[in-house]
Parts: structure tokens; C-alpha cells; sequence
């Protein structure tokens, strides 16, 4: 079973919740869509887990090999096995929306107040605490998922408020509404969130233009992906659409899991039909009649909206058969909820987990241009992507790329957030500096700048003159600012721990690579490291970088060796003067023989 | 199997590894045109014949130049990183070979990198060497020598994975397995069967038997099976047959792991003759 450490094996506890195989059955037959990712959730919300009958059960219900489903369950983060209190409490691990984030352990403080430890489910079932990655609401303070709905703005008062309500068992309908209203937050707008596009109007724009030359206004726009790798669209549409296949995909990736992004969340919010209509443009285009939208299940309180849009599209004949009268063009859209795997972000991850496997990424070439969902020629694209695709279908390339810089044209949306006063949406052209939006947001005594998140650049002072775009600093809207009060290697030791938790496992360099990063970065922090440690962290994280097999691993080494380059003193300072220092901690061994001789004097430690 | 690709005599169908020319014809990965022409590419995860994986890294090689192949789509590292590359890591058992790479393989430098990840692999389970009935007959040990490892360089990771020892006659000991899915592959598509996938993410990743209790018993496999003779390391055992090869005569006391074309041995050697 799940191998990880045996946090949640209070037999007598489980056995209450021994689910019944018709209790399973009926999960299974009432939930109305056939997508394992989503049974699985039906049976984790109404179980509280998945029992290890309900594999089985799933499996012979979506006619799937038992291990895949089985697989599944324990890959995803949001899957458990042994049950999760009626209250499943996530605390955000982030730096920025994390349970650090206003100095105090929240944590902590909420296990404390609810007598609960932290990962485990309380005995009488009632709540469970755990941690979590990012939840994408670093511009509201410290947040929380209680099942599956995002609560901002904690402070150790709302933890105590949060822990009475709790332990009365008063259901989520009665907390305070405000508690789950997450706002905008947009601080500045620009080519994509002044002005609303009139749901429709690219689409009609598109075809009175002709799918032929609306992919030359996509290309010639110079819109590159907003997802990070900056590929050119309209050249990404054009392969898609040159590949053959007996059908085309359209795949809006709203994974949106690097730390510190929040952006495609408020484009979904509040943008949605933009997003829509730019995967119907783009449908057009390649010629697809099924698009999907993979939704990160942090953002699952979106799903009745976005779904409304849906709906509204429908009936205003912009999505379905024939729309817009259009003999032909027919599109529909599906929602896809994942269920906590940074991992599928990266495009052939989603895919795999879009096909209800675990999100492992792909062997390439060949490219999902090529061979993407089902094996057929699939478009991915990031939210905002699409949302500029459908802006630039209506107005033009020439609109677009008057603005932004040469290689990097249009407006990029920044998600602002950690050490400033106003931390939020920023929509800015390519090119701004760093120091102009550290300005806008307020943040005074800026030590340094996380750009583009734990797998973007970490840079100080002296590179404040840098600008944003693909020439320069390349971002997928991750902007985090800290102060000089943050200690950056509690920072690095975040980091790398949330690197560890989210590699797929599938190569060895990243798999067994960032755990021993990991282990090694956090050696340091607890005051063992030495010369040696440092060294050993740059040999291996170079070699992480470059023999990993995607972008993951590539990338999870970044943030440590900037710290290492850039602020030598932050690691430098926190080294024990000693050649060499073993893992294994002498000193902290011998405490159970102290305990045991009820000794504490000098004599009785090594150090 | 393929069908004879049609040769366009204007371009040579050959890349280059480590200086050496080598013809390849349409289709191959760079690992097997090298294995054609008798070139020693380290290798764990592969096996000529299954679908190639691409997962353990061993067979990291460097091409040189920058335009080679572009890469469409993916990849956010991009400016990311100022450290400027003259080459580009890939793995050699899935990368198709295409006519003119400049390829690095056996030098000094990638052998190093590639000890670093046996050492990983290493530390990451639980391989006791001495007391392995694998010993000696064992590819991971032996890519080991032939990278002149001496240790396992980092602490040791010490999991606890469980044994499966419900099968009257294969036992599986997750505690060396390195997660090649040579296992999950030969049995799906040589034995036409479906008993092994891997499960869990991460660090946590690990080996399951796909059936409904999870145990091998419940399982189709059986000793006949190219998926029980598999595995590269100690991980899955033909059970009562240990030590009928004394030491010094095993596979690899009396052959190098950088022959080619050692598979049909290796398999021989652990399927057992009355089988
Ligand atoms: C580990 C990892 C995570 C990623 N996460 C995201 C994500 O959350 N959203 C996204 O749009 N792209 C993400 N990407 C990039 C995608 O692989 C892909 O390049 C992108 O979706 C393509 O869309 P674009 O061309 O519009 O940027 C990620 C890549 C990696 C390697
Ligand atoms: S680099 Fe990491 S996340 Fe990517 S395939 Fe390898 S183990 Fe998985
Ligand atoms: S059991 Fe052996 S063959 Fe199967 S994945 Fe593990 S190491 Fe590879
Ligand atoms: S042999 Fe190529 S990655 Fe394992």
C-alpha cells in the first residue's frame, strides 16, 4: 500500500470506516462523469478515502487494469487510502500563501487547538490537518483548503475561530461567508484585463477573417506561451494542425502549481469567456472538435462557475454544433479536476493524467503537436495564452505586438506577491524592469526577487535593472518578493522540499536527486553543513539540471545554486567550521541514552 | 522488423559517437545504432526488443552543437539558466538517431555522471551485495564495476519496502528493485500479460503486482514468463533455485557488461534449465 511513512494507521479508527460495497457501488453510479480522476474524487469526498475494495470496483467499472487505478490513488496528493477527517484541512505550504507566511506557525497553533498531528486524522474521525503545496492565493496571506474550498487571510485569530467551529462540528455552511471570498486583486490591467471582450466577438472577428489568415494574425502577433517555455502559438497551432490524425485536441493547461502564481486564477475567475473563446478560435484553426481544460484541484471552487460559462456559451450558439451558424464547426469543452500533482503542469504530464494514468512525463520526440491526447495531434496551451489568442482574433496582430519588446511581444500578467505592500495582479508590456514593478507594489528593503517561481532565477540587488521577457527574465507570472528580514535558506530549505515532494519519480537523477537536496540543504539549515555540503549541492544539482528528463528536475536545482552564487553569505554564515560533517548526528543519538540515565550534563553530550 | 527505410544517397545516414561513424537506418535511437555497430552505450532501463523507457539516465549522452533537433514546444528553462551549454543532454535509448549528430559517449566526464546516478540508485534502496542471490549475475552491480564505483558515495536513503513472498514460485524483494520496468514491460508485451506497474510518486514510487489483493499469488505470472526472469537486479527471484551457479562462474565473472549482445546469456542464466 501507500509507502509512506505509517502516519495514519490507527487501526481501530478505520474500522468504523469500513465503506460497504454497495456504499461504493452507489458513488461510483451517481457520479455523472466517467473520468477516473473524478470517481475517485466522488469516492475520496463521500468515503473520505479510497477503499482498497473500491479499486477494484472503479477498475471494473471504467474496464481498467486494477493496478492503474490503484496507481492513481496513491500518485495524486488529494487520494488517500486510510480516511481523512469530515473536515480535511490543507494548510498551503508556500512561502508566500503558506502557514509561515505572517511569521507565526499556523500549523501548529491549529494541530495544538484541535489535538490533532499534523498529517494524521484525528481519533474520532471529526478533522484531519495536513500541509500542502502552493494553493495559488499568495496575494491574500496564509490560505487553507477546507474540503476543497479555499479559505485566505489566516491569522493565528481566524485558526482559533476556524478550530472552535470545528470541534462544534458546525457545517461549512454556517462559517462566515467572507472568510471564502477571494477576490481579484488586480492592481494594474493592460492589453488583456482592461477591457472584456464581448463573449463572441473574437469568434465572429475569426470568421470573417478565415481560419487561414486568423492563424497568420496568430503568428504574426509574435504571441510566444505564457506557460513559461515562450514556444511561438501560431507556430504550434500550424504543426498541430499540419499533423494528421482522425482527431485534434484542444488542451487549455490551468494547472497552474508553481509557487507564487496566481494569475490563471483570476482569468478563470473573471475571464473566462476569453479563455474559451481563445480554445475556439484555436479549435477552428486546427480543426478539433473536443477541447478539455485540465483544472489544478486547488482551484475546484471554480469548477460551477466555469461550468456556468460553459453553459451560457452554449446557449449563445458559441459552443456546440454549428456555432455561429457555421456549418461544420462544432466544439465542445470539458472540465478536467486534477487532484494535486505539480507535475501536471508540465504538458505531457497532463496529458497522461487527462487519459487517467499518473502524471509521468512523456518520452519526446514525438510532441504532443504530433501525438498528445489519445495519440492524437493536441494543442496545449497555457490560460493566458488562450486568452490573448482570443483578443488578438478580434483586434489584430498589429494591436498585439505594438506592445512589449522585440522577441517578447504583448503584456505579460504578473502574480505579485511575498514582502510588498500591494500584492496582486500586475499586468505590465514585456520589457518592465524589476525594479519598476517592485516599485508599483510597494515593497521597500528588498533583499531579492524570485522570478517565475521555486524553478525560475532568484536575483538580488544589483540585477533589479533586469527586465521581463524572454531576451532577459523569462516568467510564467511568478513574481516573489523578499525583504531583508527573510531568511533566504529557509526559503531555499522551502523550496527544496517542495521540489522533493513533487518529482514524479519516473528518472533517477530527479527522483532520488532532489531528495538528497533536500536532505542536504536542510543539513545546512540545522547547522551541520560544511564546505564540503556546499560543494556536493553544486556538483549535484548541475547534475540534476542536465540529466533529468523534463523540465521538472531540470529546473528543481535552480533556486539552491542561485542562493549559492548570488548570496554565498546566506549559506556561509550558517556552516559549521568543520571540514566534514556526517548526516548521521552523533550528539542527537545518544539522547535516548540520556533520557534513559536521566542525564543532561555536560559529560553526557558531545558537543 | 522495420521496413527497409529508402536511402537518400545525398545524405549519409550515419552519426558520429565519440569520433567513430556509425550507420543507422531510419526509426533507430542512437542506442541502437550504436549497439548495431558494437558500440557500448551504458545501460540499465533498456533492453533491445522493448519499448524503450528512458528512465534510469544511464545512457546520458552529449550532443554537440546547438542546432541539432530543435525542440518544439516544452521546456521552461530556457534563459533560465545563464550556465551556457555547447551540447545537449539526451538519452540515448530513446533519441532517434538523425543523420550528422556529433555524439559523446565514452568519455570521462559522462562516465562520472553516470556513477553518480548508479550510486543513487544505490542508495536509494536497500542492496546488500554480499547477501544477494543475485550476485554477480546482477547488471546494476556490474555497471557499477565497469564505472569504477567504489561506494555509494551518499548516506544511505534505508527504506522500508515490503517483500511479496506469496508466490509458490517467483518472490519479489522491492527492497533492490531500481524501478526499470523491465518487468512491467516484458510482461506486457512479450508475455501478453499485465503484472506489474508502478505506483506512488516521488521518492515513494514503487513497484505494485497488478491484482485485486495486490500479491503476486493472485497474480497470472508464472516461471515461464519472460517478466519472472527479467529483472536486472535481485528484485525478483525464481524461487528454490539460488546459488546453482556457484560464485566465479556467473555472468558476469565471466563476461563484461559492455559486450554486446549479452541479453540471451543474462536470461539464461537465470532461467533454469529444467524450466
Ligand atoms: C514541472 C512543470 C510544470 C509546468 N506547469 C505549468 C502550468 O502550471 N501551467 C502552464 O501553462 N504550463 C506549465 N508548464 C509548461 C507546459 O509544459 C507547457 O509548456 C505549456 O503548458 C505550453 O503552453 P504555452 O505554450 O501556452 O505556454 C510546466 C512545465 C513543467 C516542466
Ligand atoms: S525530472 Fe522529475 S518530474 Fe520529470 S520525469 Fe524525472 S522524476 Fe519525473
Ligand atoms: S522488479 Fe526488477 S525489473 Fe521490475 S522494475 Fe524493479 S528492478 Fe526493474
Ligand atoms: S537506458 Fe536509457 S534511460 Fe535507461
Amino acid at each position: 500500500m501507500k509507502h509512506k511513512p505509517a502516519v495514519n494507521s490507527s487501526h481501530a479508527y478505520s474500522i468504523d470506516h469500513e465503506c460497504s460495497i454497495d456504499q461504493i457501488r452507489s458513488v461510483i453510479a451517481q457520479n455523472r462523469s466517467d473520468h477516473l480522476l473524478h470517481i475517485l474524487h466522488a469516492l475520496q469526498q463521500q468515503l473520505l478515502h479510497i477503499p482498497h475494495r473500491a479499486v477494484a470496483e472503479v477498475a471494473s467499472h471504467l474496464n481498467l487494469p486494477v493496478g492503474q487505478v490503484e496507481s492513481v490513488v496513491e500518485f495524486y496528493s488529494f487520494f488517500h487510502n486510510i480516511p481523512r477527517g469530515r473536515y480535511n484541512i490543507l494548510l498551503s505550504n508556500c512561502t508566500s500563501c503558506g502557514y509561515m507566511a505572517g511569521g507565526k506557525n499556523l500549523l501548529q497553533l491549529l494541530c495544538q487547538l484541535l489535538g490533532v498531528v499534523a498529517g494524521r486524522t484525528r481519533a474520532d474521525g471529526l478533522v484531519s490537518v495536513d500541509q500542502t503545496s502552493c494553493v495559488g492565493m499568495c496575494d491574500h496571506g496564509a490560505a487553507m483548503l477546507v474540503n476543497d474550498r479555499p479559505i485566505i487571510r489566516l491569522d493565528s485569530g481566524r485558526i482559533e475561530r476556524i478550530a472552535a467551529l470545528v470541534n462544534a462540528a458546525v457545517p461549512l455552511e454556517g462559517w462566515p461567508e467572507e472568510w471564502f471570498d477571494v477576490d481579484d486583486n488586480i492592481r494594474s490591467s493592460g492589453l488583456l484585463l482592461k477591457d472584456d471582450l464581448v463573449a463572441g466577438d473574437g469568434l465572429h472577428a475569426m470568421i470573417a477573417r478565415g481560419a487561414d489568415a486568423t492563424l497568420d494574425e496568430i503568428t504574426r502577433s509574435g504571441l510566444r506561451g505564457r506557460g513559461g517555455a515562450g514556444f511561438s502559438t501560431g507556430m504550434k497551432w500550424q504543426f498541430c494542425r499540419e499533423a494528421p490524425g482522425d482527431a485534434h485536441y484542444v488542451v487549455c493547461n490551468a494547472d497552474e502549481g508553481e509557487p507564487g502564481t496566481f494569475k490563471d486564477r483570476i482569468l478563470l475567475h473573471s475571464y473566462a469567456d476569453e479563455v474559451f473563446e481563445g480554445m475556439t478560435v484555436c479549435a477552428r484553426v486546427i480543426g478539433s472538435g473536443q477541447g478539455l481544460l485540465y483544472l489544478r484541484g486547488e482551484y475546484r471552487y471554480l469548477l460551477p462557475q466555469l461550468q456556468a460559462v460553459l453553459a451560457r456559451r452554449r446557449e449563445l450558439g458559441l459552443l456546440g454544433r454549428n456555432i455561429l451558424g457555421q456549418p461544420g464547426f462544432n466544439f465542445e469543452i470539458e472540465i478536467v479536476v486534477g487532484a494535486g500533482a505539480y507535475i501536471c503542469g508540465e504538458e505531457s504530464a497532463l496529458i497522461e493524467s487527462l487519459e487517467g494514468k499518473r502524471g509521468v512525463p512523456r518520452n519526446r520526440p514525438p510532441f504532443p503537436v504530433t501525438h498528445g491526447y489519445l495519440g492524437r495531434p493536441t494543442v496545449v496551451n497555457n490560460v493566458e495564452t488562450f486568452s490573448a489568442a482570443a483578443h488578438i482574433a478580434l483586434r489584430g496582430s498589429a494591436w498585439f505586438s505594438a506592445t512589449g519588446t522585440g522577441k517578447s511581444a504583448g503584456s505579460k500578467i504578473l502574480s505579485v506577491s511575498g514582502d510588498c505592500a500591494a500584492p496582486g495582479i500586475y499586468e505590465y508590456p514585456f520589457g518592465v524592469t524589476i525594479q519598476q514593478v517592485l516599485e508599483d507594489c510597494a515593497a521597500k528593503d528588498v533583499q531579492a526577487v524570485q522570478v517565475g517561481g521555486p524553478s525560475g532565477t532568484l536575483i538580488g540587488k544589483a540585477e533589479f535593472g533586469r527586465k521581463l521577457g524572454f531576451e532577459d527574465l523569462p516568467t510564467g507570472g511568478s513574481f516573489m518578493v523578499f525583504g531583508q528580514e527573510r531568511d533566504l535558506l529557509a526559503v531555499a530549505v522551502n523550496f527544496a522540499h517542495f521540489f522533493a515532494h513533487e518529482s514524479c519519480g519516473f528518472c533517477t537523477p530527479c527522483r532520488v536527486g532532489t531528495t538528497l537536496l533536500k536532505n542536504g540543504v536542510d543539513k545546512i539549515a540545522g547547522g551541520h553543513g560544511t564546505h564540503y555540503d556546499v560543494d556536493e549541492l553544486k556538483r549535484l544539482g548541475a547534475l540534476i539540471k542536465r540529466r533529468s528528463h523534463c523540465g521538472l528536475g531540470q529546473t528543481a536545482a535552480n533556486h539552491l545554486l542561485d542562493v549559492i552564487q548570488r548570496f554565498p553569505q546566506v549559506i556561509e554564515q550558517r556552516l559549521a567550521h568543520s571540514e566534514f560533517e556526517p548526516y548521521f548526528n552523533l550528539d542527537a543519538a545518544l539522547e535516548e541514552a540520556r533520557r534513559i540515565t536521566h542525564r543532561n550534563d555536560a559529560a553526557a553530550h558531545l558537543e | 522488423m522495420r521496413a527497409e527505410p529508402k536511402r537518400d544517397t545525398a545524405i549519409p545516414n550515419t552519426i558520429t559517437i565519440d569520433g567513430q561513424e556509425i550507420p543507422f537506418s531510419i526509426g533507430q535511437t542512437i542506442m541502437d545504432a550504436a549497439l548495431a555497430a558494437g558500440v557500448y552505450i551504458p545501460h540499465l532501463c533498456h533492453r533491445p526488443g522493448l519499448t524503450p523507457h528512458g528512465s534510469c539516465k544511464l545512457c546520458t549522452v552529449s550532443i554537440e552543437g546547438r542546432n541539432v533537433a530543435s525542440h518544439t514546444a516544452d521546456r521552461r528553462i530556457q534563459a533560465s539558466s545563464s550556465v551556457e551549454i555547447d551540447s545537449r543532454s539526451v538519452s540515448a535509448c530513446t533519441m532517434p538517431a538523425m543523420a550528422g549528430q556529433q555524439i559523446r559517449n565514452n568519455t570521462p566526464a559522462l562516465n562520472e555522471v553516470r556513477k553518480t546516478i548508479t550510486q543513487m540508485l544505490f542508495i536509494e534502496g536497500n542492496h546488500l551485495c554480499p547477501s544477494c542471490e543475485k550476485t554477480g549475475d546482477c547488471t546494476l552491480q556490474a555497471v557499477a564495476y565497469h564505472l569504477g564505483m567504489l561506494d555509494g558515495h551518499f548516506p544511505q536513503l534505508s527504506p522500508r519496502r515490503e517483500v511479496d513472498a506469496s508466490h509458490g514460485s517467483v518472490v519479489l524483494d522491492r527492497d533492490r528493485c531500481i524501478l526499470c520496468e523491465l518487468c512491467v514491460r516484458a510482461s506486457r508485451e512479450v508475455d501478453g500479460k499485465n503484472v506489474f506497474a508502478i505506483s506512488g510518486r516521488g521518492i515513494d514510487a514503487h513497484l505494485i503486482v497488478n491484482s485485486a489483493s495486490g500479491k503476486l499469488a493472485d497474480s497470472d505470472l508464472e516461471t515461464g514468463d519472460m517478466a519472472a526472469h527479467i529483472c536486472p537486479v535481485g528484485a525478483i527471484l525464481i524461487k528454490e533455485h539460488g546459488y546453482e551457479v556457484p560464485i566465479g562462474r556467473r555472468t558476469f565473472d565471466l563476461h563484461r557488461v559492455s559486450e554486446i549482445g549479452l541479453e540471451p546469456v543474462i536470461l539464461a542464466k537465470v532461467r533454469h534449465t529444467d524450466e
